[in-house]
């Protein structure tokens, strides 16, 4: 049943940890919230994109004077509109970017370096007109030969991408280009005498495919240009004012002539953080002198926007007979796509984080390849290691004899351990979710015919960042917040909860809405599981401004010193030697006085939200695997992480059931299958498959609770850990019902059905 | 070649409009009936993000065409509610959390109607199968079958 009432006497709080409902619920189930193809504008015009129907080629030239002659046809933009950018990386959430490549990625200049690389657009008065301009355009292409596999990029013979790509974090550096943009490494301890200790030493290859977000909601926006030079663009993106900054970059134009407005958002997952169709709707339509609305096909999604990094990834681990790890060494390579830039760093990062270890490398390569650059996709890089990790972690387990939540235990990141990459943990929650998954019933229960069981844990470091938020008190006492940061998941909800517990109010008191670029500053975007812990540490910041200006205005009317008025349960009150003086006024009394004390009361939060602290999680899954097809049935899932303080448990148990979900699609199914041509092969819902509701049994959750001591609620970002141990839950568990480690992603039903086969040739097949 | 005149009856209100011949009902819904509540995903019927019912049968509005909806009623997430009054559906979906995002959940929405409507008392099973047309990529299900069968339960008056 629902808590929809206010938390039970004794508890420490009125809002937090209740499940008020949403305040964006009722516009989501009648239709009426507007999300980012759900914008007409009168006179709009229709904005397609020209793509590249080769993986890699010279783009010799580019004629459109015969689509301009179309009548109909109002604008058209390619490379020649958008002005080069120096190279020069920018971090962007958990990746980096560098506008040189962006500018390239928006629109190809020298060459197309994926099929579906954007060569020109055109805007039109209809769609039908616009596509008929698109087959106008005449591109001279010089195809060139291509390289997809990491592996195969890596080679000295590979064809090369940029022939000015020299490999970056090599000392010395490298005389001559290749496809390897950068190597990083992280190391602590001495990792050759570590594996001289070790009894048991497990290393083993994995490799994992390229996985798209698969927001169902396609990229999609709306742009005006005036003729005085002032823009507005309504976007379907995770951060609209990184999108403002991006088209200003691009196209020359002050970061004030641009108004950003961020649409509801139908999924991002991390792919919603770059610009592909912003900067050229802009373009078109400065040029044109008419709004132009352009939406992605779900075909375009897939060929053109970016999926994850597929990767090829080797983990040695050596152990004691106990089970204590004494050497852990990882190399990791990442497609990054056309352009450098793959979640690699991050995976490095991940790789060995829920361990206390000594002795640790992780080694990364950032490879460009003939493939849409990636994007961020949940954890970006984590759930590639952490897949490879958690089954060696596994197999050690079943070496030595031990309990597989035992062995995790004996090693497990606490508060003080070092991380690889750098940081010591304060209070971090990996124990209690091994100790919860032991006391879980889902741990106990026993399992059927051809079923297995497996387990894994799984970290995300989360960030803060760059926040804004605004606190109004109106006339009538009721309040209005502003937030910065899109809502994908829920945040307008646990924002509202936040700002009622800190004022003492009644929730329905408080509406909120995500301003525009206009009505803030600048707010980083939504990603990193940043939204509810820096969102929520600006709205907290900014009710208590308002509680302050509150008291000041008390005191005003009553003649006392500032210091002399509290805040206590929603109102203001005489304090100290003066208590009982006046009669408490509530916030609703002090709105009604705030003109004749001083004006309008608000407060204005602007942060750089640190201490933002990870996340860990321990999932156990049950496979049933049919020995006939091969085929994998997830039949049994639960999800336990520290959430630090849950503000709205049932978002939070959706995030974590959401992750599962797109988790058990990676290990299972999901998959980006080319052809030798280069071509994608299955850009569509039907090709490309998603789970669906008869995929999945229920998902169970745990929410553990080891709070952030560096928030004011407690809260740690919780939306990324939960795709991270998925793959290797399931694959621990696939290799407990089988007797087959599969070190290869998917697990689909002919990988699995040959392996089996095999395996039974050898007679080391349990079914 | 001119424009098709078509009457229809959307949400209960005759209608009229022009489209082309290859203009789908997804199309004439949202662009020449403002009906933005049906959301378009794929365009291939395979997310069912755009499922509106035609005389009372669940379709995907994107694989039909606006031409064939001549004389047929229609039903969209526009028309679930009653006046003020949210469908059973659409209360369980909100209380539940069954949405995250919010884009599929129109689809769903219709989906799931249609669903109680020939069987009140679906099994778990029974209506994971049904909405096996139409993709969530946030929740995972779990929340989006658990308000389903939580109104099922609720309109049988159980």
């Amino acid at each position: 049943m629902q808590e929809k009432v206010k938390n039970a006497p004794g508890s420490e709080f009125q809002w937090i940890g209740t499940r008020p409902d949403r305040p964006d619920g009722v516009d989501k189930v009648t239709g009426r919230a507007r999300f980012g193809a759900d914008l007409a504008m009168a006179g709009q015009l229709v904005g397609l994109v020209l793509r590249s129907p080769h993986a890699h080629a010279r783009l010799k030239s580019i004629d459109a004077s015969a689509a301009l002659k179309l009548p109909g046809v109002k604008a058209v933009v390619t490379r020649d509109d958008f002005k080069d950018q120096p190279s020069e990386f920018i971090p962007a959430g958990e990746m980096m970017i560098n506008y040189r490549d962006v500018v390239r990625s928006v629109m190809a200049r020298e060459k197309v370096l994926f099929e579906g690389h954007a060569v020109a657009a055109v805007a039109a008065t209809s769609a039908a007109v616009a596509k008929q301009a698109l087959k106008l355009i005449k591109v001279d292409y010089e195809v060139l030969p291509h390289v997809i596999d990491v592996v195969e990029a890596m080679r000295p013979d590979a064809p090369l991408l940029h022939e000015d790509l020299i490999t970056a974090g090599v000392e010395p550096a490298p005389t001559k280009p290749s496809n390897v943009a950068k190597r990083i490494e992280f190391a602590i301890g001495d990792i050759e005498a570590g594996f001289k200790q070790a009894d048991l030493v497990v290393e083993r290859s994995f490799t994992t495919k390229a996985v798209h977000q698969g927001y169902i909601e396609p990229h999609a926006c709306i742009a005006t240009a005036s003729e005085d030079g002032q823009a507005e663009l309504w976007v379907s993106t995770q951060g609209h004012w990184i999108v403002r900054a991006h088209c200003a970059r691009l196209l020359g134009w002050d970061v004030s002539q641009i108004r950003v407005t961020a649409a509801e958002i139908g999924g991002g997952f991390g792919g919603k953080t770059v610009v592909y169709l912003e900067p050229v709707a802009l373009a078109l339509a400065k040029k044109s002198g008419r709004p132009v609305k352009m939406v992605m096909t779900r075909e375009e999604v897939f060929r053109a926007s970016g999926p994850t990094s597929g990767a090829h990834v080797r983990i040695k681990i050596g152990a004691k007979k106990d089970g204590r790890i004494v050497a852990a060494e990882g190399e990791l390579k990442y497609q990054a796509g056309a352009f450098p830039g793959s979640p690699v760093q991050p995976g490095c990062m991940c790789a060995f984080a829920p361990y206390d270890l000594e002795n640790v490398k992780v080694v990364g390569y950032d490879v460009v390849s003939n493939r849409p650059k990636v994007a961020a996709y949940r954890a970006p890089g984590g759930p590639i290691a952490e897949f490879a990790v958690e089954q060696i972690i596994d197999e050690i387990a079943q070496s030595i004899g031990m309990d597989g939540i035992e062995l995790r235990l004996k090693n497990a990141a606490k508060q003080g351990t070092k991380a690889a990459y750098g940081p010591k943990f304060g209070p971090i929650g990996l124990i209690e979710t091994l100790e919860a998954a032991k006391s879980h019933a889902h741990w106990r229960t026993p399992l059927g015919k051809n079923q297995g069981r497996g387990i894994a844990s799984g970290f995300w470091f989360n960030i803060g960042g760059e926040t804004a938020v605004s606190l109004s008190l109106n006339e009538d006492g009721t309040l209005s917040l502003t937030a910065g940061t899109p809502d994908i998941g829920g945040l307008r909800a646990s924002l509202c909860m936040m700002a009622a517990e800190e004022l003492g109010v009644d929730l329905g008191k408080i509406r909120v809405q995500i301003g525009d670029t206009g009505q803030l500053g600048y707010n980083f975007l939504t990603g990193g599981s940043r939204s509810t812990f820096s969102s929520g540490m600006a709205t907290v910041d900014a009710a208590r401004e308002v509680m302050k200006e509150a008291c000041k205005r008390a005191a005003k009317l009553w003649e006392l010193p500032e210091d002399a008025v509290e805040y206590v349960n929603g109102g203001v009150r005489p304090a100290g030697p003066n208590a009982g003086k006046h009669a408490p006024m509530t916030l609703k009394d002090i709105a009604g006085i705030a003109g004749k004390t001083g004006g309008p009361i608000a407060g204005y939060a602007r942060i750089n939200a640190h201490g933002a602290a990870p996340s860990f999680a321990t999932h156990i899954a049950d496979v049933e695997v049919d020995p006939e097809t091969g085929r994998v049935w997830v039949v049994r899932y639960t999800a336990i992480q520290d959430a630090g303080r849950a503000i709205h448990p049932s978002y939070v148990e959706g995030q974590y059931q959401g992750g599962v979900a797109q988790g058990i699609g990676w290990a299972l199914n999901e998959e980006y299958i080319y052809g030798a041509d280069g071509k994608l092969q299955n850009a569509g819902f039907l090709d490309y498959r998603v789970p669906v509701a008869s995929d999945l049994p229920m998902i169970d959750t745990v929410i553990v609770e080891v709070p952030n001591p560096r928030h004011p609620y407690g809260v740690r970002g919780v939306g990324e850990t939960p795709i991270c141990p998925p793959m290797a839950a399931i694959a621990n568990a696939v290799c407990n019902a089988t007797g087959v480690r599969f070190t290869d992603l998917p697990m689909s039903p002919p990988k699995v059905l040959a392996a089996l086969d095999e395996a039974r040739a050898k007679g080391k097949a349990k079914i | 070649m001119a424009k098709h005149h078509i009457a229809a009856t959307v949400n209960g209100d005759a209608v009229e409009f022009l489209c082309e011949t290859d203009e789908t009902l997804l199309d004439v819904l949202r662009n020449q009936l403002g009906l933005t509540g049906t959301k378009e995903g794929c365009s291939t019927g395979d997310c069912g993000a755009c499922s509106v019912t035609v005389d009372g049968r669940l379709v995907c509005s994107c694989l039909m065409l606006g031409v064939e909806a001549g004389g047929k009623s229609i039903a969209t997430v526009e028309g679930i509610a009653d006046g003020e009054t949210l469908h059973p559906l659409q209360r369980k979906f909100i209380e539940h959390a069954a949405l995250q995002c919010g884009i599929c959940t129109p689809g769903f929405l219709v989906a799931a109607k249609s669903l109680l409507e020939k069987k009140p008392d679906p099994t778990e099973t029974e209506v994971r199968y049904w909405l096996a047309g139409n993709l969530c990529r946030c929740t995972g299900y779990d929340k989006i079958v658990r308000a389903v069968l939580d109104a099922a339960a609720e309109m049988r008056g159980a």
